[in-house]
């Protein structure tokens, strides 16, 4: 069995997820595959399985947060040391998978990686409407403020993390829009993560979880999210890093 | 709007002994609920509170204009309003707090059930597998 473990949320994805889950066996072959299936209806999860990936059935549609928690705790009862979120659209492309992985393991600080579209060269396809480019600049602002880091692609859900981004968001995982409450998880337990440059193409099939007029309530759920989680409790994961070299010994 | 607010209350406080009966009918209607399991225990609480202070209200004869007066309030029916807006927004921020709780609950539930399958199902596949590999090796033999 594998250590790493791709999680591809997908939710009727039917014309996309065979590519997608063949384009991740070519280019990530020593990851195994999981996708969850949050309640598709139009036979996602029969192609993802015939297609060679593990599937996770969500009994109904649980929203995107709880879809991927659940592939969070599959990582972490099945042992995984790494996990990496591609969504089952097409638009993260499996090559850059091993740029995620190399920049973790040459920065064994980190504990997450995140592809952003907005750090390469020139504006790619970049499929988002202005309301929503808006909501991502003054996230990106208000999270760059916060964890005292440039942060510039906050919506990206490209990101890879190691066993102790696991364990965190098994436990742990906002519900509704999760990506940009991650990152202020991630910052309030003391874990690192770094942004590098990916290539986003447009989505090839299906519709954004976001539409142009949800994008209000989306911002101001997420900057009342973020605004509470700064007034939480310390967490109980802090960071330690002689402990973590024995966990490295120990594998 | 005051006269028929007015025109309630004196429906309601003016007139004791259908208050008293409108009270004692909710405190019995409650109690019906909870012993037919419809209601739980904990959550008819704030309900028979409810019963239990109209009750006391309007068997207490000048307690609602005593105490109106008290806090200042010159018109006793408003108190009454106040008092029972009070419980309603008391009770509506229950509710909301019991489905935040419920629906965390149930995300949970959902979680493990999808585990749980995708785990059966690949025992399931593991079973036949091995069946279909055993009379090969009979045949073997």
């Amino acid at each position: 069995m594998n250590q790493n473990l791709v999680i591809v949320p997908a939710l009727n994805e039917a014309e996309a997820i065979g590519r997608t889950i063949a384009s991740i066996q070519r280019w990530a072959p020593n990851f195994d595959i999981l996708v969850i299936d949050d309640g598709s209806t139009d036979g996602t999860g029969e192609l993802a399985a015939a297609a060679g990936a593990k599937v996770l059935r969500m009994p109904y549609n649980l929203g995107i947060g709880g879809a991927m928690q659940a592939g969070y705790i599959y990582a972490k009862e099945n042992g995984y040391e790494i996990a990496v979120q591609v969504d089952g659209d097409g638009q993260h492309d499996p090559r850059q998978i091993k740029d995620l992985l190399d920049c973790l393991e040459a920065n064994p600080e980190l504990n997450m990686v995140t592809g952003s579209r907005f750090l390469g060269p020139g504006d790619d396809g970049d499929r988002s409407s202005t309301a929503r480019r808006m909501g991502i600049r003054i996230f990106a602002r208000v999270l760059s403020t916060i964890t005292r880091q440039k942060v510039t692609d906050p919506t990206s859900g490209f990101r890879l993390t190691d066993r102790r981004g696991i364990e965190l968001f098994a436990n742990d995982y906002p519900i509704d829009y999760p990506e940009v409450e991650a990152i202020v998880l991630m910052h309030t337990h003391r874990l690192r993560s770094r942004e590098i440059p990916a290539v986003m193409a447009p989505r090839l099939t299906g519709e954004s979880a976001i539409s142009a007029p949800q994008s209000v309530y989306y911002m101001i759920k997420v900057l009342l999210a973020v605004f509470v989680a700064l007034f939480r409790a310390r967490p109980v994961r802090e960071a330690a890093p002689t402990s973590s070299a024995t966990v490295e010994q120990a594998r | 709007m005051i006269p028929a607010a007015t025109a309630v209350f004196s429906a309601l406080v003016g007139q004791r002994v259908q208050v008293i009966a409108v009270a004692i009918l909710i405190c019995a209607a409650i109690f019906e609920l909870i012993r037919r399991k419809h209601l739980m225990e904990r959550y008819a609480i704030l309900w028979l509170t409810l019963g239990a202070t109209l009750l006391v209200l309007a068997a207490w004869k000048g307690l609602l204009t005593t105490l109106s007066r008290a806090a200042g309030i010159y018109y006793p029916p408003a108190a009454f309003f106040a008092v029972a807006l009070l419980f309603v927004l008391a009770l509506l921020l229950h509710f909301s707090i019991v489905l935040s709780r419920l629906s965390d609950q149930n995300k949970i539930l959902a979680q493990r059930v999808a585990l749980l399958r995708q785990r059966l199902e690949e025992k399931e596949l593991e079973e036949i597998e091995k069946r279909e590999a055993q009379p090969a090796v009979q045949n073997r033999e």
